[in-house]
């Protein structure tokens, strides 16, 4: 893994989430508390809804278009519908948000 | 043969070390340096010290015979200055030169000082030992002193008890949004703020400090981002520690965020080992006492020449404010993988949460009952399955290998005089017996008992002693829940948040019980409009409970793009504001422009990043956001009236300009759109309305409850007036009165269908009443008639923007 610093956690509002621009696409960054964040895919798999602007709460995201549920753990469509967006790994290092570059999709991090 | 060993610091995890090694019998010539004056002591214990609660003597863990019996030398009061690994010597501040064979630092950690202007002014002190434990003490002796701390943690919250069991007035400033963050989720920060608020403590959460203010050389305030200022005479900052690495660096050790340390705890160089808060090992830094006993004992072995390991275990924290009971452990954090055990008990202010991955405890936090938090702590350190007990796992030890689990049986156990409903003081026999005598529903047992019919939090209760009496007969009401996160309907839910008077969302998730964390899609929004509706100077409108169009303030397209509707009031318009609009059309690529249904126009198709741009363009020109998005003022339509019209009778116009004015930027429970039409030909289509009026000679004919969405209904009248004040005045009136009452999502037609126009009309005649309506109304609107565009333009831009992008850098 390479991480690559995109923001700082602050920069997400708790509850909420900010989308950024990578080689595979928009990828959302959530903050479901404090200090927890998830990265996922931001285009829904249902009509490309933009995930980063659904309501978040728990670990979940609902997608601002029709309501489809998302497990931002495992990326996962919850209760009746199909469907899973990437999700891609990243952490939290004294407040900076890193991302895991290799997998969106950056051949190199430098 | 006696080897000397050096100790730097005389903390809480060298003194424990000290223990062990002089127990091991090894032969040691140890010295031992303080920067404080005094030896070791039990720093956590400085607290009840600070609260009157013990003495300094009485936390002294080493006295000046143990250090004598045991031969150390006591260099209390002095610091080491300087490392020299090479020669394997230190030299203390006065320069003296001292060998080892090994060395131990155990230099713990500093506080950290925000460096806000002012922060080095006489009277801004940290929270650490005992001579800011004094001038606290000291402070208490003032005459009407006030103090300030910053930081709502665990050190902040001790530190603010304690002065204001001291008698001072203490105001504590928190960044985060609730107290404790670290440890606590929201539902136990909210619990501990009312705690601690109630014992006249104020608590400012979410709050930024700017700078503070001093005369002379000494600290008069702090001022806050908004402006406010808070007069004090002490500064305590309680915002963190880092590890005191000073001494480690110097000697040019292996130093990251602390001095690194293996599972010995020996550093880069064999000779020197480290302890406490001043170390770094696999990654983690310390900050609590439990671990360093651990390393302390490891250290010791290794001093000996004894096989030891340090691991890293879990931690529980306990905040030691009297009458304040909370504890945590773990992580507590909820997912999907995860299951959440809540149990809320409102009346005693119990609230306990478990939080369980496969079949195991991995989390808790507790606040108000925190008798089982050790038995919860050795389960989860354990990591035994909790499968067998999980039913009733939450009840406690005391619980297991009981009774059953089943809530059912547990109500059928209860004897007939165990009490039900605590408010209205109904007891199980007289459910039971109102049930014998034919009550076959809730609402029958709440008019025949009164039982559930006050605070509502045992309706849960009365429809399980329901199910146990009738059995099979008795079907849970079907689903009027606001949502899966509470048995509560929307209107128990706007009843309770008035009568209890909650103010923010963790305070309806505790006191109603809510069986979630932090609640859901479906009833965050709907809470968060409640709140606003009924406390609009204190509740603060939270833009993550909010749908995306409310959020956003434009409305989202099938595309995930946004389209831009400017304001025109009344429907009216002027050249220049057409000329703003195709401005900003052209120069944002607007791909469509069209005039909508409610007389205005329509920028469809901009993207996200644009709107913050768009908007300051559309407000220079003076238009404002025409809240197309929102459960809130629409349009007010009008036709030309008397102006122009042969027909006209009033200036519809106007009126219509005078209402939007009025009414704009106010949140209602669904979207309200009102119609002016000059007379009875009604060509603003008034009559299908919310509120719809049509003039005619005599004055104002003021309909409401229209409709002409998915269904079509014709307004009914609500009154006729003769002026057009007296038309805003009831209109005002009447969107309070269901911005106050309807249940979120109802349009006013199905709210009126609910409650009946009778009970309108009774209320809104009443000129009181009506007064009264108006001047809440303008209480909100002060906080609310203003134009979100403009704000988010000003201070929120970023927030439209990608966080980053990380596409152009990968240009090779
Ligand atoms: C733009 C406009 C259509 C147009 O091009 O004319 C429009 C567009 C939308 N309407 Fe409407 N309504 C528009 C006038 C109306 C009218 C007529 C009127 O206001 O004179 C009605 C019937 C009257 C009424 O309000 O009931 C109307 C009844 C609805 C309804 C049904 C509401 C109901 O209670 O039955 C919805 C759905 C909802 O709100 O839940 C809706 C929802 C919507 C939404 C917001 C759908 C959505 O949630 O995304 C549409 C947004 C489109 C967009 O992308 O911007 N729109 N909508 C009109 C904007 C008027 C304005 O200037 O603000
Ligand atoms: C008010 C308060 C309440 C607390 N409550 C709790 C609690 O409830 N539970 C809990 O687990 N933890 C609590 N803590 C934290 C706990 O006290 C610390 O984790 C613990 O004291 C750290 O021990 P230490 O030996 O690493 O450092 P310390 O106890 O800080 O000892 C380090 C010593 O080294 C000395 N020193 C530093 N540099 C030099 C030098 N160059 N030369 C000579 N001497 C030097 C310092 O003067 C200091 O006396 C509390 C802390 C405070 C301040
Ligand atoms: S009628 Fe309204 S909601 Fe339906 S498609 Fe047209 S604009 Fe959209
Ligand atoms: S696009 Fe996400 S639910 Fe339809």
């Amino acid at each position: 893994m390479s991480w690559i610093d995109i923001g700082h956690i602050d920069d997400v509002p708790l509850r909420g989430a900010r989308m950024v621009k990578t080689p595979v696409g928009c990828v959302a960054i959530f903050r479901t508390a404090e200090a927890e964040v998830f990265a996922a895919s931001n285009s829904c798999p249902h009509k490309g809804g933009p995930l980063s602007d659904g309501i978040v709460h728990g670990r979940k995201v609902t997608c601002p278009l029709h309501n489809w549920v998302f497990s931002l753990e495992t990326g996962e469509a919850q209760g009746a519908d199909e469907g899973r967006i990437a999700t891609y790994p990243i952490r939290l290092e004294e407040g900076r948000l890193m991302l895991d570059a290799v997998a969106v999709g950056k051949r190199s991090a430098a | 043969m006696t080897r000397k060993l050096i100790v730097i610091g005389a903390g809480m995890a060298s003194g424990r070390m000290l223990e062990h090694l002089f127990d091991q019998g090894d032969d040691w010539n140890v010295t031992l340096f303080n920067a404080e004056p005094r030896g070791n002591y039990n720093r956590l214990m400085l607290s009840p010290v600070l609260s009157g609660e013990k003495t300094y003597e009485e936390i002294v863990t080493h006295d000046a015979a143990w250090y004598e019996e045991r031969g150390v030398t006591c260099r209390f009061g002095e610091k080491v200055a300087e490392i020299d690994r090479a020669s394997r010597r230190v030299m203390t501040e006065a320069g003296e030169v001292l060998e080892y064979d090994k060395l131990v630092i155990a230099t713990g950690s500093n506080p950290f000082i925000i460096p806000l202007p002012g922060h080095d002014l006489e009277g801004v002190i940290a929270y650490r030992d005992l001579e800011d434990t004094n001038r606290m003490i000291a402070l208490g002796e003032q005459q009407a002193a006030k103090a300030v701390v910053i930081g709502g943690g665990l050190l902040g919250l001790e530190a603010a008890a304690g002065l204001h069991a001291r008698g001072v007035d203490v105001t504590v400033v928190h960044l985060m949004g609730h107290l404790m963050e670290r440890q606590l989720d929201e539902a136990a920060g909210y619990l501990l703020r009312k705690e601690l608020v109630g014992r006249g403590i104020k608590v400012l959460c979410s709050t930024n400090s700017k700078q503070i203010l001093g005369q002379d050389g000494h600290v008069t305030g702090l001022e806050l981002d908004n402006g406010t200022v808070l007069p004090c005479d002490l500064l305590v900052m309680a915002v963190g520690i880092r590890p005191n690495v000073a001494l480690g660096q110097q000697a040019g050790l292996a130093v990251g965020k602390g001095i690194h340390v293996d599972d010995q705890m020996v550093t880069s160089d064999e000779h020197i080992l480290s302890v406490g808060e001043c170390v770094e090992h696999n990654g983690a830094i310390f900050g609590l006492v439990a671990p360093l006993y651990d390393q302390a004992k490891v250290a010791a072995a290794t001093l000996s020449g004894k096989p030891a390991r340090f691991v890293q275990k879990e931690v529980s924290t306990k905040l030691k404010v009297t009458g304040c009971d909370l504890f945590s452990a773990g992580d507590f954090a909820e997912g999907e993988d995860r299951e959440d055990i809540v149990f809320r008990d409102p009346a005693r202010g119990v609230y306990k949460r478990l939080v369980l991955k496969d079949n195991k405890l991995i989390g808790a936090v507790m606040y108000g009952d925190t008798a089982d938090g050790s038995w919860f702590f050795s389960l989860m350190k354990d990591g035994e399955s909790v499968a067998e007990m999980r039913d009733t796992l939450i009840f406690g030890p005391a619980f297991q290998g009981g009774a059953a689990g089943d809530p059912l049986a547990a109500v059928a156990a209860l004897p007939d005089d165990a009490e039900i409903c605590g408010c209205n003081g109904v007891c199980k026999g007289q459910i039971v017996q109102a049930i014998k005598d034919g009550a076959g529903s809730l609402a029958d047992i709440k008019a025949t008992t009164k039982a559930s019919a006050s605070c509502g939090t045992c309706t849960g209760l009365v429809e399980q002693v329901m199910a146990a009496t009738l059995g099979d007969d008795f079907v849970l009401p079907a689903a009027q829940s606001v949502c899966g996160c509470t048995d509560l309907t929307h209107e128990d839910v706007r009843r309770l948040i008035k009568a209890q008077e909650l103010k923010s969302q963790p305070a309806v998730w505790q006191e109603l019980g809510w069986t979630t964390p932090n609640g859901c899609h479906v009833c965050r929004p709907a809470v968060n409009y409640y709140l606003l509706a009924d406390w609009p100077l204190e509740y603060q409108d939270d833009l993550q409970s909010r749908f995306v169009n409310e959020r956003n303030h434009a409305n989202i397209q099938k595309d995930g793009t946004f389209s831009v509707m400017p304001r025109m009031w009344g429907g009216i318009t002027t050249p220049d504001e057409l000329r703003a609009i195709a401005d900003a059309a052209d120069k944002y690529r607007v791909p469509t422009v069209k005039v909508t249904g409610g007389q205005r126009i329509d920028l469809l198709g901009v993207k996200k990043e644009d709107l913050p741009a768009i908007w300051y363009d559309l407000n220079q020109a003076g238009m404002v956001s025409g809240h197309a998005y929102s459960k809130g003022l629409r349009t007010v339509k009008t036709c030309v009236g008397k102006d122009h019209c042969r027909f006209g009778t009033q200036d519809s116009t106007g009126l219509g300009i005078k209402l939007e004015k009025k009414l704009w930027g106010s949140w209602t429970p669904h979207k309200v759109k009102l119609g002016v039409s000059g007379c009875p030909r009604n060509c603003a289509e008034a009559t299908c309305k919310d509120v719809g009026i049509v003039c005619v000679d005599s004055g104002f004919q003021v309909g409401v409850a229209g409709a002409a969405g998915m269904d079509v209904k014709e307004t009914e009248r609500l009154v006729d007036v003769k002026t057009e004040e007296e038309a805003i005045e009831w209109t005002a009136a009447f969107v309070q009165l269901y911005r106050e009452h309807a249940k979120y999502l109802d349009r006013p037609y199905k709210w009126v269908a609910k409650v009946g126009l009778d009970w309108v009309k009774e209320r809104l005649s009443d000129d009181a009443e009506r007064a009264a309506l108006n001047e809440r109304f303008e209480i909100s609107q002060s906080v609310y008639r203003k134009d979100p565009w403009a704000d988010h333009a000003e201070s929120r831009a970023d927030q439209y923007q990608p966080l980053a992008d990380i596409t152009l850098e990968a240009a090779e």
